[in-house]
């Protein structure tokens, strides 16, 4: 019976399917939009693409945007929304997709806006991590990243407790709860503010485009559209060589 | 007092298991009915067995050691230990050989949405059918069993694991390239996959040919005039589509980027896509080596469909959420 079902939707339409049209529903593609530093270049990006961001700028408080296709989140719940296909693709930050690196989803595009970089921070003057790992045989490091900072102390030789935090990093070596920190740095003031000097840098981060894997099979001609659009868009020169 | 399963293990309940039931079912009456007769074995085999596939993706998480001071492990997938049984226990049958399987697997995923870590497989194996006709079969009763259950939206993704392989070798990328690409690839990272090819200073067609190749889905039009290197892999998806009967051809989406992290794939490849869920709820492919490995060098196709996954998608089609 079922089977039967199936035949009857394998006419014409179905036949020439897999490029333009699928089955299913048909839903315009849902956006995982960062609010916080990614929030405005995110909505002029879109802007671009031709969806409506009014609303959403108007709007502090709503987070759903059914109508647009888009839904609004913090930028480290991007990932999690993008690989159970609750949005088709997303908009977040290196970091995130570094820090959350078991995440099933496509990365397809450096989208080249919020630059910042992950460093390894310490109060200014003789380096106090050096000197814990030297005589206590481990440095303990705060940040909101535990699993970046962990794999980078393992690949670098050293051992590490890992001190996770929430917020204000920055106030972990100057009240004593840990020697060093791991965290984002975008222009340094708040590190500079709070007398701290970077040591080391982890790795540059910008912006990235993420998709569902399903979603990147079932809809590819729309998410092609997309990135190609977007491309375009950062890379004038490079968008005309790629037609 | 608190009782716990261990991490990504449940109980199923009498609801639950009425409903997994009839899928089970319904996809054992499809694989009975393609002549594929039902097969069990342990759940425990010896590391050392098991070991001699390359299971990259899906190694074995679970081991115990026996009284005898030898590593068992809890299998990973069906598809090694029916390789074991065609290599022992049909070691002078004639081929093409077909058995199916409704069994647990054991992985130590991240637990999420239908992936446990016991992991309950529904598939087939056909040993000894070479080439497009032996994948063709294969995605037929794919395609009847998924039927069968009353599933309505899905696609098949078909693409083949020797293609980005043999493009790499054909523009004599250097080993160690090779690896590096195919990483990204895997993991799905464009970006570090373009960081990647630019890194190896290659000429503009070339560099196009590695990130375009990967990035073709779609219809039958992707098979047609793709350039030289790729040409072999891509006439064999050519064959397979031409095997197909129409309802079977109309579910599959070709993709020349689609690559599947277990090792010992070696041919056509296919994963089942669901607009409703947000991962793959199966998939299969060619493994042409595997046997040999275990003394029966024969040919083989198969996939498997996890049970959790396919209930998942079937109830979120009925609810008319998702996609």
């Amino acid at each position: 019976m079922a089977e039967a079902a199936a035949d009857d939707r394998s006419g014409p339409a179905l036949a020439q399917a897999g490029s333009a049209h699928l089955p299913g529903r048909d839903r315009p593609l849902r956006f995982a939009v960062p609010r916080g530093a990614l929030f405005a270049d995110t909505l002029d990006r879109l802007d671009a693409l031709g969806l409506t961001t009014t609303e959403v700028r108007a709007n502090d408080r709503r987070l759903l945007f059914a109508d647009v296709g888009i839904v609004t989140m913090r930028p480290s719940d991007v990932p999690t929304y993008v690989e159970a296909g609750a949005a088709d693709l997303g908009i977040t930050g290196k970091d995130v997709l570094v820090e959350q690196a078991e995440r099933d989803v496509y990365e397809l595009l450096d989208l080249g806006y919020g630059p910042c970089r992950m460093i390894v921070a310490t109060v200014a003057g003789p380096d106090p991590a050096a000197e814990a790992l030297r005589r206590l045989g481990v440095v303990r490091v705060a940040t909101k990243y535990p699993k970046t900072a962990t794999r980078w102390f393992e690949r670098t030789g050293r051992q590490a407790e890992i001190v996770e935090v929430k917020g204000s990093v920055e106030l972990a070596p100057l009240t004593g709860l840990a020697e060093a920190i791991v965290d984002l740095a975008a222009t340094g003031t708040t590190l500079r503010e709070n007398h701290l000097v970077v040591r080391e840098e982890l790795f540059r981060s910008t912006a990235r485009l993420i998709a569902n894997p399903v979603a990147h099979k079932l809809k590819g001609p729309a998410i092609d559209a997309v990135v190609q659009r977007l491309r375009a868009l950062d890379r004038p020169a490079a968008g005309a060589h790629a037609d | 007092m608190s009782l716990p399963t261990p991490s990504g293990t449940r109980d199923f309940l009498p609801d639950e298991m009425r409903e997994l039931r009839a899928i089970t079912e319904a996809l054992r009456g499809v694989f009975e009915r393609f002549g594929y007769g039902e097969v069990a074995t342990p759940a425990l085999e010896y590391e050392a067995v098991l070991g001699r596939a390359d299971l990259a993706g899906a190694r074995p998480a679970y081991r115990v050691v026996d009284d005898h001071g030898d590593v068992l492990v809890l299998r990973s997938d069906m598809t090694v230990p029916i390789a074991r049984v065609v290599a022992t226990r049909y070691a002078a049958a004639q081929p093409p050989l077909r058995f199916s399987y409704v069994a647990p697997a054991y992985r130590k995923v991240r637990p999420h949405r239908g992936m446990s870590r016991e992991l309950l497989q529904a598939g087939i194996e056909l040993v000894g059918a070479p080439g497009a006709a032996g994948t063709a079969e294969a995605l037929t009763v794919l395609c009847h069993a998924l039927d069968a259950t009353g599933l309505r939206d899905y696609r098949v993704g078909l693409g083949d694991a020797s293609l980005y392989p043999a493009l790499l070798s054909a523009l004599e990328v250097p080993e160690a390239g090779r690896r590096r690409l195919l990483d990204e690839l895997v993991a799905g990272d464009f970006v570090g996959l373009e960081r990647e090819v630019a890194a190896l200073g290659l000429g503009g067609e070339e560099v196009e040919l590695l990130l375009g190749v990967p990035q073709a889905r779609g219809g039958p039009d992707v098979l047609e005039g793709p350039p030289g290197p790729v040409a072999d892999a891509v006439a064999g998806l050519r064959e397979v589509r031409d095997a197909l009967e129409p309802a079977v051809a109309a579910r599959v989406l070709f993709d020349l980027g689609l690559a599947r992290d277990l090792g010992y794939y070696t041919g056509a490849v296919f994963e089942v896509y669901d607009p409703a869920l947000g991962a793959p709820l199966g998939g299969g492919g060619r493994y042409d080596d595997l046997l040999g490995r275990f003394g029966r060098p024969l040919p083989a196709v198969g996939f498997a469909v996890g049970v959790e996954l396919l209930h998942a998608a079937l109830t979120a089609e009925e609810r008319g959420s998702g996609g």
